[in-house]
Protein backbone atom coordinates (compact mmCIF):
# COMPACT_ATOMS: atom_id res chain seq x y z
CA UNK A 1 0.00 0.00 0.00
CA UNK A 2 1.61 3.38 -1.20
CA UNK A 3 0.17 6.30 -0.76
CA UNK A 4 -2.42 7.38 1.86
CA UNK A 5 -5.54 6.88 -0.50
CA UNK A 6 -4.21 3.70 -1.41
CA UNK A 7 -4.02 2.91 1.67
CA UNK A 8 -7.23 4.26 2.74
CA UNK A 9 -9.31 2.35 -0.35
CA UNK A 10 -7.39 -0.98 0.29
CA UNK A 11 -8.82 -0.93 4.16
CA UNK A 12 -11.82 0.08 3.17
CA UNK A 13 -12.65 -2.32 0.63
CA UNK A 14 -11.45 -4.90 3.13
CA UNK A 15 -13.72 -3.71 5.98
CA UNK A 16 -16.59 -3.59 3.54
CA UNK A 17 -16.41 -7.14 2.32
CA UNK A 18 -15.77 -8.42 5.81
CA UNK A 19 -19.29 -6.19 7.16
CA UNK A 20 -20.93 -8.02 4.24
CA UNK A 21 -19.43 -11.82 5.42
CA UNK A 22 -21.38 -10.65 8.85
CA UNK A 23 -24.32 -9.85 7.24
CA UNK A 24 -24.56 -12.61 5.70
CA UNK A 25 -23.97 -15.08 8.05
CA UNK A 26 -27.90 -14.58 9.17
CA UNK A 27 -28.44 -16.22 5.86
CA UNK A 28 -27.51 -19.59 7.43
CA UNK A 29 -28.99 -18.96 10.56
CA UNK A 30 -32.07 -17.76 8.47
CA UNK A 31 -32.14 -21.06 6.70
CA UNK A 32 -31.45 -22.81 10.03
CA UNK A 33 -34.59 -21.67 11.49
CA UNK A 34 -36.43 -21.96 8.15
CA UNK A 35 -35.63 -26.07 8.28
CA UNK A 36 -36.07 -26.53 12.01
CA UNK A 37 -40.13 -24.39 11.65
CA UNK A 38 -40.25 -26.74 8.63
CA UNK A 39 -39.86 -29.84 9.97
CA UNK A 40 -41.66 -32.17 12.73
CA UNK A 41 -41.00 -31.99 16.15
CA UNK A 42 -39.82 -35.46 15.93
CA UNK A 43 -36.51 -34.61 13.43
CA UNK A 44 -35.51 -30.71 15.13
CA UNK A 45 -32.02 -31.49 16.13
CA UNK A 46 -31.19 -33.94 13.34
CA UNK A 47 -32.54 -30.75 10.35
CA UNK A 48 -30.54 -28.38 12.47
CA UNK A 49 -27.37 -30.54 12.92
CA UNK A 50 -27.49 -31.41 8.97
CA UNK A 51 -27.82 -27.85 7.98
CA UNK A 52 -24.88 -26.60 10.76
CA UNK A 53 -22.07 -28.78 10.17
CA UNK A 54 -22.67 -27.40 6.53
CA UNK A 55 -20.38 -24.81 7.73
CA UNK A 56 -17.12 -26.30 8.37
CA UNK A 57 -17.37 -28.56 5.59
CA UNK A 58 -17.81 -25.91 2.92
CA UNK A 59 -15.75 -23.81 4.89
CA UNK A 60 -12.62 -26.13 4.95
CA UNK A 61 -12.86 -27.76 1.20
CA UNK A 62 -13.57 -24.51 -0.31
CA UNK A 63 -10.10 -23.00 1.16
CA UNK A 64 -8.11 -26.38 0.17
CA UNK A 65 -9.96 -26.17 -3.48
CA UNK A 66 -12.72 -24.12 -4.39
CA UNK A 67 -11.37 -20.84 -3.98
CA UNK A 68 -8.74 -22.01 -6.22
CA UNK A 69 -11.01 -23.08 -9.39
CA UNK A 70 -12.61 -19.81 -9.55
CA UNK A 71 -9.75 -18.26 -10.56
CA UNK A 72 -8.03 -21.40 -12.80
CA UNK A 73 -11.85 -22.06 -14.24
CA UNK A 74 -12.68 -18.91 -15.86
CA UNK A 75 -12.14 -20.80 -19.49
CA UNK A 76 -11.89 -23.87 -18.67
CA UNK A 77 -14.51 -24.74 -21.34
CA UNK A 78 -13.85 -26.30 -24.82
CA UNK A 79 -12.66 -24.26 -27.31
CA UNK A 80 -12.06 -21.26 -24.87
CA UNK A 81 -8.49 -21.79 -22.80
CA UNK A 82 -7.81 -23.98 -20.59
CA UNK A 83 -7.49 -23.95 -16.87
CA UNK A 84 -5.75 -20.74 -15.94
CA UNK A 85 -2.92 -21.93 -13.40
CA UNK A 86 -0.59 -18.73 -13.55
CA UNK A 87 -3.58 -17.02 -12.88
CA UNK A 88 -4.37 -19.05 -10.14
CA UNK A 89 -1.03 -19.66 -8.47
CA UNK A 90 -1.88 -17.25 -5.54
CA UNK A 91 -5.34 -18.81 -4.59
CA UNK A 92 -3.98 -22.31 -3.62
CA UNK A 93 -4.17 -23.03 0.00
CA UNK A 94 -0.19 -23.28 -0.13
CA UNK A 95 0.43 -19.73 -1.20
CA UNK A 96 1.22 -17.08 1.23
CA UNK A 97 -1.76 -15.35 -0.04
CA UNK A 98 -3.86 -17.48 1.58
CA UNK A 99 -2.68 -16.78 5.20
CA UNK A 100 -1.67 -14.30 7.50
CA UNK A 101 0.20 -11.76 5.29
CA UNK A 102 0.38 -7.85 6.07
CA UNK A 103 1.04 -7.27 2.14
CA UNK A 104 -2.54 -8.85 0.82
CA UNK A 105 -5.47 -7.11 2.97
CA UNK A 106 -8.56 -8.60 0.03
CA UNK A 107 -8.09 -12.41 -0.41
CA UNK A 108 -9.77 -12.94 3.20
CA UNK A 109 -12.18 -11.13 2.92
CA UNK A 110 -12.83 -11.91 -0.77
CA UNK A 111 -12.60 -15.56 -0.24
CA UNK A 112 -14.49 -15.39 2.90
CA UNK A 113 -17.31 -13.35 1.19
CA UNK A 114 -17.48 -16.16 -1.99
CA UNK A 115 -17.49 -19.03 0.83
CA UNK A 116 -20.50 -17.36 2.56
CA UNK A 117 -21.95 -18.02 -1.24
CA UNK A 118 -21.02 -21.37 -1.18
CA UNK A 119 -22.83 -21.94 2.39
CA UNK A 120 -25.73 -20.73 0.52
CA UNK A 121 -25.91 -22.86 -2.35
CA UNK A 122 -25.45 -25.91 0.24
CA UNK A 123 -28.02 -24.81 2.41
CA UNK A 124 -30.31 -24.25 -0.38
CA UNK A 125 -29.92 -28.19 -1.36
CA UNK A 126 -30.16 -28.84 2.57
CA UNK A 127 -33.97 -27.46 2.99
CA UNK A 128 -35.87 -29.69 -0.39
CA UNK A 129 -34.66 -33.16 1.56
CA UNK A 130 -35.06 -32.80 5.33
CA UNK A 131 -36.66 -35.64 7.19
CA UNK A 132 -35.42 -38.54 5.25
CA UNK A 133 -31.49 -37.98 3.64
CA UNK A 134 -28.67 -39.24 5.81
CA UNK A 135 -26.65 -36.95 6.76
CA UNK A 136 -23.44 -38.11 5.28
CA UNK A 137 -25.22 -37.82 2.73
CA UNK A 138 -26.24 -34.59 2.47
CA UNK A 139 -22.53 -33.28 3.39
CA UNK A 140 -21.22 -34.91 0.55
CA UNK A 141 -23.63 -33.04 -1.38
CA UNK A 142 -23.10 -29.94 0.63
CA UNK A 143 -19.32 -30.18 -0.49
CA UNK A 144 -19.74 -30.53 -4.19
CA UNK A 145 -22.55 -28.37 -4.75
CA UNK A 146 -20.57 -25.73 -2.39
CA UNK A 147 -17.16 -26.20 -3.59
CA UNK A 148 -17.31 -27.54 -6.97
CA UNK A 149 -20.47 -27.30 -9.25
CA UNK A 150 -21.50 -23.52 -8.29
CA UNK A 151 -17.39 -21.88 -8.06
CA UNK A 152 -17.09 -23.55 -11.31
CA UNK A 153 -20.45 -21.85 -12.45
CA UNK A 154 -19.32 -18.84 -10.79
CA UNK A 155 -15.68 -18.70 -12.63
CA UNK A 156 -17.77 -19.15 -16.02
CA UNK A 157 -20.65 -16.86 -15.36
CA UNK A 158 -19.37 -14.54 -12.55
CA UNK A 159 -16.27 -13.67 -13.53
CA UNK A 160 -15.08 -10.76 -15.29
CA UNK A 161 -13.09 -13.19 -17.54
CA UNK A 162 -15.44 -15.93 -17.47
CA UNK A 163 -16.00 -17.07 -21.18
CA UNK A 164 -19.95 -17.01 -20.64
CA UNK A 165 -19.49 -13.25 -20.62
CA UNK A 166 -17.32 -12.92 -23.24
CA UNK A 167 -19.11 -15.34 -25.75
CA UNK A 168 -22.44 -15.02 -24.41
CA UNK A 169 -22.86 -12.01 -23.43
CA UNK A 170 -24.03 -13.68 -19.87
CA UNK A 171 -25.26 -11.25 -17.80
CA UNK A 172 -26.06 -12.34 -13.85
CA UNK A 173 -25.23 -9.69 -11.47
CA UNK A 174 -27.10 -10.53 -8.52
CA UNK A 175 -26.77 -14.47 -8.99
CA UNK A 176 -29.63 -15.28 -10.27
CA UNK A 177 -28.43 -17.85 -12.13
CA UNK A 178 -24.73 -19.12 -10.30
CA UNK A 179 -26.48 -19.32 -7.20
CA UNK A 180 -30.09 -20.10 -7.29
CA UNK A 181 -30.45 -21.75 -10.63
CA UNK A 182 -27.92 -24.22 -9.67
CA UNK A 183 -28.86 -24.77 -6.25
CA UNK A 184 -32.52 -25.33 -7.06
CA UNK A 185 -31.32 -27.52 -10.04
CA UNK A 186 -29.34 -29.52 -7.86
CA UNK A 187 -31.80 -29.96 -5.13
CA UNK A 188 -34.02 -31.16 -7.95
CA UNK A 189 -31.26 -33.80 -9.21
CA UNK A 190 -31.05 -35.25 -5.47
CA UNK A 191 -34.75 -34.84 -4.43
CA UNK A 192 -35.83 -37.20 -7.94
CA UNK A 193 -33.37 -40.08 -6.93
CA UNK A 194 -34.30 -39.23 -2.86
CA UNK A 195 -38.29 -39.22 -3.26
CA UNK A 196 -41.02 -38.17 -1.14
CA UNK A 197 -41.18 -38.39 2.92
CA UNK A 198 -43.70 -41.06 4.08
CA UNK A 199 -47.24 -39.48 3.69
CA UNK A 200 -46.15 -37.02 1.83
CA UNK A 201 -48.42 -38.58 -1.55
CA UNK A 202 -52.04 -40.18 -1.28
CA UNK A 203 -52.12 -43.73 -2.84
CA UNK A 204 -54.09 -41.79 -5.42
CA UNK A 205 -50.87 -39.66 -6.00
CA UNK A 206 -52.37 -36.91 -4.34
CA UNK A 207 -50.03 -34.61 -2.61
CA UNK A 208 -50.99 -33.80 0.96
CA UNK A 209 -49.43 -30.57 2.31
CA UNK A 210 -46.80 -31.61 5.43
CA UNK A 211 -47.58 -27.99 7.45
CA UNK A 212 -44.52 -26.60 9.16
CA UNK A 213 -44.43 -27.60 13.16
CA UNK A 214 -43.65 -23.86 13.35
CA UNK A 215 -44.86 -21.03 11.05
CA UNK A 216 -43.26 -18.62 13.57
CA UNK A 217 -39.93 -19.94 13.10
CA UNK A 218 -40.43 -19.80 9.28
CA UNK A 219 -41.43 -16.26 9.49
CA UNK A 220 -37.93 -15.31 11.51
CA UNK A 221 -36.34 -17.42 9.79
CA UNK A 222 -36.47 -15.86 6.16
CA UNK A 223 -36.73 -12.24 7.89
CA UNK A 224 -33.55 -13.03 8.42
CA UNK A 225 -32.34 -14.99 4.99
CA UNK A 226 -33.91 -11.48 3.47
CA UNK A 227 -31.34 -9.24 6.04
CA UNK A 228 -28.38 -11.73 4.55
CA UNK A 229 -29.09 -11.47 1.57
CA UNK A 230 -29.20 -7.71 1.68
CA UNK A 231 -25.84 -8.11 2.67
CA UNK A 232 -25.21 -10.60 -0.44
CA UNK A 233 -25.96 -7.74 -2.84
CA UNK A 234 -23.29 -5.43 -1.22
CA UNK A 235 -20.68 -8.61 -1.24
CA UNK A 236 -21.31 -8.73 -4.87
CA UNK A 237 -20.04 -5.42 -5.57
CA UNK A 238 -16.51 -3.70 -6.09
CA UNK A 239 -16.95 -0.85 -3.79
CA UNK A 240 -15.01 1.21 -5.26
CA UNK A 241 -12.07 1.30 -7.96
CA UNK A 242 -10.75 3.58 -10.24
CA UNK A 243 -10.76 3.64 -13.83
CA UNK A 244 -7.10 3.06 -15.03
CA UNK A 245 -7.45 -0.32 -12.80
CA UNK A 246 -9.96 -1.60 -14.61
CA UNK A 247 -8.45 -1.17 -17.63
CA UNK A 248 -11.14 -1.27 -19.48
CA UNK A 249 -13.41 1.12 -22.20
CA UNK A 250 -14.18 3.24 -19.73
CA UNK A 251 -12.43 6.65 -19.70
CA UNK A 252 -12.21 9.61 -17.82
CA UNK A 253 -11.00 9.27 -13.99
CA UNK A 254 -13.89 9.07 -11.73
CA UNK A 255 -13.68 6.58 -9.62
CA UNK A 256 -16.97 4.19 -8.89
CA UNK A 257 -18.54 0.82 -7.65
CA UNK A 258 -18.78 -1.98 -10.23
CA UNK A 259 -20.84 -5.00 -9.98
CA UNK A 260 -18.62 -8.22 -10.08
CA UNK A 261 -18.18 -8.18 -14.09
CA UNK A 262 -16.53 -4.61 -13.10
CA UNK A 263 -18.98 -2.68 -14.94
CA UNK A 264 -20.18 0.18 -13.37
CA UNK A 265 -23.05 0.34 -10.61
CA UNK A 266 -23.85 2.16 -7.49
CA UNK A 267 -25.24 0.33 -4.03
CA UNK A 268 -27.72 2.98 -4.40
CA UNK A 269 -29.19 1.72 -7.52
CA UNK A 270 -29.31 -2.10 -6.02
CA UNK A 271 -30.91 -1.20 -2.86
CA UNK A 272 -33.79 0.41 -4.66
CA UNK A 273 -34.19 -2.73 -6.86
CA UNK A 274 -33.68 -4.92 -3.98
CA UNK A 275 -36.61 -3.58 -1.84
CA UNK A 276 -38.68 -3.14 -5.18
CA UNK A 277 -38.32 -6.50 -5.98
CA UNK A 278 -38.91 -7.90 -2.67
CA UNK A 279 -42.07 -6.07 -2.42
CA UNK A 280 -43.37 -7.50 -5.78
CA UNK A 281 -42.57 -10.61 -4.99
CA UNK A 282 -44.27 -10.54 -0.89
CA UNK A 283 -47.38 -8.51 -2.95
CA UNK A 284 -47.85 -11.48 -6.02
CA UNK A 285 -47.23 -13.72 -3.66
CA UNK A 286 -49.91 -13.16 -1.10
CA UNK A 287 -52.50 -12.94 -3.27
CA UNK A 288 -51.94 -16.21 -5.53
CA UNK A 289 -51.74 -17.92 -2.73
CA UNK A 290 -54.66 -16.73 -1.44
CA UNK A 291 -52.21 -15.35 2.06
CA UNK A 292 -50.51 -18.23 2.53
CA UNK A 293 -48.12 -17.44 5.11
CA UNK A 294 -45.25 -20.34 3.83
CA UNK A 295 -45.81 -18.82 0.36
CA UNK A 296 -45.88 -15.23 0.89
CA UNK A 297 -42.58 -15.21 2.85
CA UNK A 298 -40.92 -17.44 0.09
CA UNK A 299 -42.17 -14.91 -2.23
CA UNK A 300 -40.66 -12.46 -1.35
CA UNK A 301 -37.64 -14.28 -1.74
CA UNK A 302 -38.02 -15.75 -5.30
CA UNK A 303 -39.00 -12.10 -5.82
CA UNK A 304 -35.73 -10.71 -5.54
CA UNK A 305 -33.86 -13.65 -7.18
CA UNK A 306 -35.90 -13.49 -10.33
CA UNK A 307 -34.75 -9.52 -10.45
CA UNK A 308 -31.57 -10.46 -9.40
CA UNK A 309 -29.95 -11.03 -12.48
CA UNK A 310 -30.23 -7.52 -13.88
CA UNK A 311 -30.72 -5.45 -10.59
CA UNK A 312 -27.30 -3.69 -11.13
CA UNK A 313 -29.08 -2.15 -14.32
CA UNK A 314 -33.05 -2.34 -14.29
CA UNK A 315 -35.67 0.88 -12.92
CA UNK A 316 -37.23 -0.10 -9.45
CA UNK A 317 -40.69 -0.01 -10.78
CA UNK A 318 -39.30 -2.80 -13.71
CA UNK A 319 -37.44 -4.89 -10.50
CA UNK A 320 -40.82 -5.03 -8.61
CA UNK A 321 -42.61 -6.61 -11.87
CA UNK A 322 -40.07 -8.74 -12.93
CA UNK A 323 -40.15 -10.24 -8.76
CA UNK A 324 -44.27 -10.04 -8.98
CA UNK A 325 -44.46 -11.95 -12.29
CA UNK A 326 -41.75 -14.46 -11.69
CA UNK A 327 -43.85 -15.45 -8.47
CA UNK A 328 -46.86 -16.57 -10.17
CA UNK A 329 -44.72 -18.52 -12.65
CA UNK A 330 -42.79 -20.15 -10.03
CA UNK A 331 -45.77 -21.26 -7.52
CA UNK A 332 -47.73 -22.45 -10.21
CA UNK A 333 -45.10 -24.52 -11.97
CA UNK A 334 -44.38 -25.51 -8.29
CA UNK A 335 -47.68 -27.76 -7.60
CA UNK A 336 -47.88 -28.69 -11.29
CA UNK A 337 -44.28 -30.35 -10.90
CA UNK A 338 -45.55 -31.96 -7.70
CA UNK A 339 -48.61 -33.19 -8.84
CA UNK A 340 -47.11 -34.29 -12.08
CA UNK A 341 -43.73 -35.75 -11.48
CA UNK A 342 -44.78 -36.82 -7.63
CA UNK A 343 -41.77 -34.70 -6.08
CA UNK A 344 -41.93 -33.68 -2.31
CA UNK A 345 -39.46 -30.28 -2.19
CA UNK A 346 -40.01 -29.85 1.67
CA UNK A 347 -39.12 -26.17 1.39
CA UNK A 348 -40.72 -25.23 -2.27
CA UNK A 349 -36.79 -24.43 -2.74
CA UNK A 350 -36.50 -25.81 -6.26
CA UNK A 351 -39.33 -23.43 -7.23
CA UNK A 352 -37.96 -20.45 -4.88
CA UNK A 353 -34.71 -20.63 -5.93
CA UNK A 354 -34.25 -23.00 -9.43
CA UNK A 355 -36.95 -21.73 -11.39
CA UNK A 356 -36.91 -18.10 -10.18
CA UNK A 357 -32.83 -18.14 -10.62
CA UNK A 358 -33.79 -19.23 -14.97
CA UNK A 359 -37.06 -17.37 -15.37
CA UNK A 360 -35.08 -13.79 -13.96
CA UNK A 361 -32.19 -15.17 -16.56
CA UNK A 362 -34.16 -15.32 -19.50
CA UNK A 363 -36.27 -11.96 -18.12
CA UNK A 364 -33.35 -10.12 -18.08
CA UNK A 365 -31.91 -11.05 -21.21
CA UNK A 366 -35.18 -9.78 -22.89
CA UNK A 367 -34.96 -6.38 -20.63
CA UNK A 368 -31.51 -5.81 -21.17
CA UNK A 369 -30.92 -7.14 -24.60
CA UNK A 370 -27.87 -4.88 -26.11
CA UNK A 371 -26.19 -3.37 -23.00
CA UNK A 372 -23.15 -4.25 -22.48
CA UNK A 373 -22.39 -7.03 -20.21
CA UNK A 374 -18.38 -5.71 -19.14
CA UNK A 375 -16.30 -2.79 -19.32
CA UNK A 376 -14.14 -4.42 -22.09
CA UNK A 377 -14.01 -4.83 -25.45
CA UNK A 378 -14.67 -7.64 -27.68
CA UNK A 379 -17.48 -9.16 -25.27
CA UNK A 380 -21.01 -10.13 -26.79
CA UNK A 381 -23.56 -7.88 -25.61
CA UNK A 382 -26.53 -9.01 -23.17
CA UNK A 383 -29.10 -11.26 -25.33
CA UNK A 384 -31.88 -13.62 -24.62
CA UNK A 385 -29.76 -16.18 -26.69
CA UNK A 386 -27.09 -15.91 -23.89
CA UNK A 387 -29.22 -15.91 -21.07
CA UNK A 388 -30.83 -18.83 -21.97
CA UNK A 389 -28.36 -21.19 -23.17
CA UNK A 390 -26.68 -19.60 -19.21
CA UNK A 391 -30.25 -20.86 -17.39
CA UNK A 392 -29.60 -24.11 -19.03
CA UNK A 393 -26.34 -24.48 -18.24
CA UNK A 394 -26.67 -23.51 -14.40
CA UNK A 395 -30.08 -24.90 -13.69
CA UNK A 396 -29.28 -28.65 -15.94
CA UNK A 397 -25.72 -28.72 -16.33
CA UNK A 398 -24.13 -27.60 -13.43
CA UNK A 399 -27.01 -27.92 -11.35
CA UNK A 400 -29.63 -31.10 -11.99
CA UNK A 401 -26.66 -33.20 -13.57
CA UNK A 402 -24.33 -33.61 -11.49
CA UNK A 403 -27.17 -33.88 -8.17
CA UNK A 404 -28.92 -35.87 -9.82
CA UNK A 405 -25.62 -38.53 -11.03
CA UNK A 406 -24.47 -38.34 -7.11
CA UNK A 407 -27.30 -39.31 -5.79
CA UNK A 408 -27.81 -41.95 -8.01
CA UNK A 409 -24.69 -43.01 -6.85
CA UNK A 410 -25.68 -43.13 -3.39
CA UNK A 411 -28.83 -44.49 -3.51
CA UNK A 412 -27.11 -47.70 -5.59
CA UNK A 413 -25.08 -47.87 -2.46
CA UNK A 414 -27.50 -47.48 0.06
CA UNK A 415 -26.15 -44.74 1.43
CA UNK A 416 -28.53 -41.84 0.31
CA UNK A 417 -31.78 -42.29 2.99
CA UNK A 418 -32.71 -43.33 6.55
CA UNK A 419 -34.09 -46.71 6.98
CA UNK A 420 -38.06 -46.39 7.29
CA UNK A 421 -38.57 -47.29 10.76
CA UNK A 422 -35.99 -44.47 11.36
CA UNK A 423 -37.93 -41.55 9.22
CA UNK A 424 -41.29 -43.08 11.23
CA UNK A 425 -39.78 -43.11 14.95
CA UNK A 426 -38.09 -39.32 13.63
CA UNK A 427 -34.27 -39.27 13.26
CA UNK A 428 -33.93 -37.76 17.04
CA UNK A 429 -35.43 -40.71 18.15
CA UNK A 430 -32.54 -41.67 20.61
CA UNK A 431 -32.59 -38.16 22.11
CA UNK A 432 -36.80 -37.99 22.28
CA UNK A 433 -37.06 -41.71 23.78
CA UNK A 434 -34.12 -40.18 26.39
CA UNK A 435 -36.03 -37.62 27.25
CA UNK A 436 -39.27 -38.99 27.65
CA UNK A 437 -37.90 -41.99 29.63
CA UNK A 438 -35.93 -39.32 32.42
CA UNK A 439 -39.50 -37.14 32.27
CA UNK A 440 -41.28 -40.72 32.86
CA UNK A 441 -39.29 -41.09 35.34
CA UNK A 442 -39.44 -38.18 37.31
CA UNK A 443 -43.15 -37.92 37.12
CA UNK A 444 -42.85 -41.17 38.59
CA UNK A 445 -40.78 -40.37 41.26
CA UNK A 446 -42.50 -37.15 42.43
CA UNK A 447 -45.50 -39.04 42.39
CA UNK A 448 -44.38 -41.60 44.56
CA UNK A 449 -43.06 -38.86 46.91
CA UNK A 450 -46.69 -37.32 47.03
CA UNK A 451 -48.04 -40.64 47.69
CA UNK A 452 -45.41 -41.39 50.83
CA UNK A 453 -46.67 -38.27 52.80
CA UNK B 1 15.09 -17.68 17.37
CA UNK B 2 11.35 -16.88 16.02
CA UNK B 3 9.17 -19.61 14.20
CA UNK B 4 8.02 -16.89 11.25
CA UNK B 5 11.62 -15.06 11.07
CA UNK B 6 10.77 -11.80 12.62
CA UNK B 7 12.32 -11.11 16.36
CA UNK B 8 10.64 -7.52 16.68
CA UNK B 9 8.53 -4.87 14.83
CA UNK B 10 11.81 -2.57 13.97
CA UNK B 11 10.97 -3.49 10.51
CA UNK B 12 9.49 -1.50 6.80
CA UNK B 13 6.05 -3.03 7.04
CA UNK B 14 6.24 -2.20 3.10
CA UNK B 15 8.36 -5.43 3.50
CA UNK B 16 6.85 -8.13 5.36
CA UNK B 17 4.71 -10.19 3.72
CA UNK B 18 3.78 -13.30 5.21
CA UNK B 19 3.86 -13.79 9.04
CA UNK B 20 2.35 -17.15 10.19
CA UNK B 21 4.64 -19.71 11.84
CA UNK B 22 6.78 -22.52 9.91
CA UNK B 23 6.73 -20.88 6.07
CA UNK B 24 7.94 -22.65 3.61
CA UNK B 25 5.40 -25.76 5.44
CA UNK B 26 2.34 -24.65 3.57
CA UNK B 27 2.00 -27.99 1.21
CA UNK B 28 2.22 -30.26 4.33
CA UNK B 29 0.33 -28.36 5.95
CA UNK B 30 -2.26 -29.08 3.26
CA UNK B 31 -2.10 -32.43 3.36
CA UNK B 32 -2.62 -32.66 6.97
CA UNK B 33 -5.85 -30.74 6.47
CA UNK B 34 -7.55 -32.86 3.70
CA UNK B 35 -6.20 -36.06 5.78
CA UNK B 36 -8.50 -34.62 8.58
CA UNK B 37 -11.41 -33.78 6.40
CA UNK B 38 -11.63 -36.91 4.79
CA UNK B 39 -11.12 -38.75 8.11
CA UNK B 40 -13.78 -36.75 9.38
CA UNK B 41 -16.38 -38.11 6.86
CA UNK B 42 -14.85 -41.34 7.18
CA UNK B 43 -15.66 -41.28 11.15
CA UNK B 44 -18.90 -39.90 10.67
CA UNK B 45 -20.32 -42.05 8.09
CA UNK B 46 -19.33 -45.07 10.26
CA UNK B 47 -21.14 -43.67 12.88
CA UNK B 48 -23.91 -43.01 11.26
CA UNK B 49 -24.73 -46.33 9.51
CA UNK B 50 -24.10 -48.05 12.98
CA UNK B 51 -26.67 -46.02 14.22
CA UNK B 52 -29.34 -46.12 12.01
CA UNK B 53 -28.97 -49.94 11.94
CA UNK B 54 -29.39 -50.03 15.60
CA UNK B 55 -32.77 -47.78 15.23
CA UNK B 56 -33.68 -49.67 12.38
CA UNK B 57 -33.35 -53.20 14.59
CA UNK B 58 -34.95 -51.93 17.59
CA UNK B 59 -38.29 -51.10 16.46
CA UNK B 60 -40.71 -50.55 19.16
CA UNK B 61 -43.97 -49.53 17.41
CA UNK B 62 -45.79 -47.94 21.17
CA UNK B 63 -42.26 -45.91 20.33
CA UNK B 64 -43.07 -45.21 16.42
CA UNK B 65 -46.46 -44.38 17.43
CA UNK B 66 -45.84 -41.44 20.07
CA UNK B 67 -43.66 -40.19 17.67
CA UNK B 68 -45.75 -40.37 15.21
CA UNK B 69 -48.57 -38.51 16.81
CA UNK B 70 -46.03 -35.71 18.51
CA UNK B 71 -45.82 -34.36 14.58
Amino acid sequence: MDGNLNALTTVFTEFYYWVTVVFMFLIHVGFCMYEVGASRRRNHMHTLMKNVMIIPLVTVTFFFFGWWIYFAFPNFFPGMGGIGFEAAASYTPWSENMGTHLGDHITGVFWAAFLLFSWTAASIVSGSVIERIRSSALWLHAVMIGSVWWIIDAAWGWHWDGWMVKALGYHDAYASGVIHAIAGGYALGVIMVLGPRLGKFAKDGTPRDIPPHNPWMLAIGIFLIYTGFWGFYAACNVPIIAPEVIGGQIVGTTWTGTNIYLAPTTLSAITFNFLMSLSGGLMAAYVVSKGDAFWTFSGGLAGVIAASAGNDLYHPIQAMLIGALNVVIVYKLHYWIERRFKLDDAVGAVAVHGYSGIVGLVIAGFALWGQPSSPYEGYATINPIGQIIGALIMFGLLGFLPGWVLAKMQAAAGVLRIPEAVELQGLDYAENHAYEDALAKVIEAEKAHLGSK
Amino acid sequence: MSTNGLESWAVDLAEVGAVYPFQGWEFAMTVVGVIFWLGWHRIQYVRESAHLDEAAKAVDKDKIMKSVERY
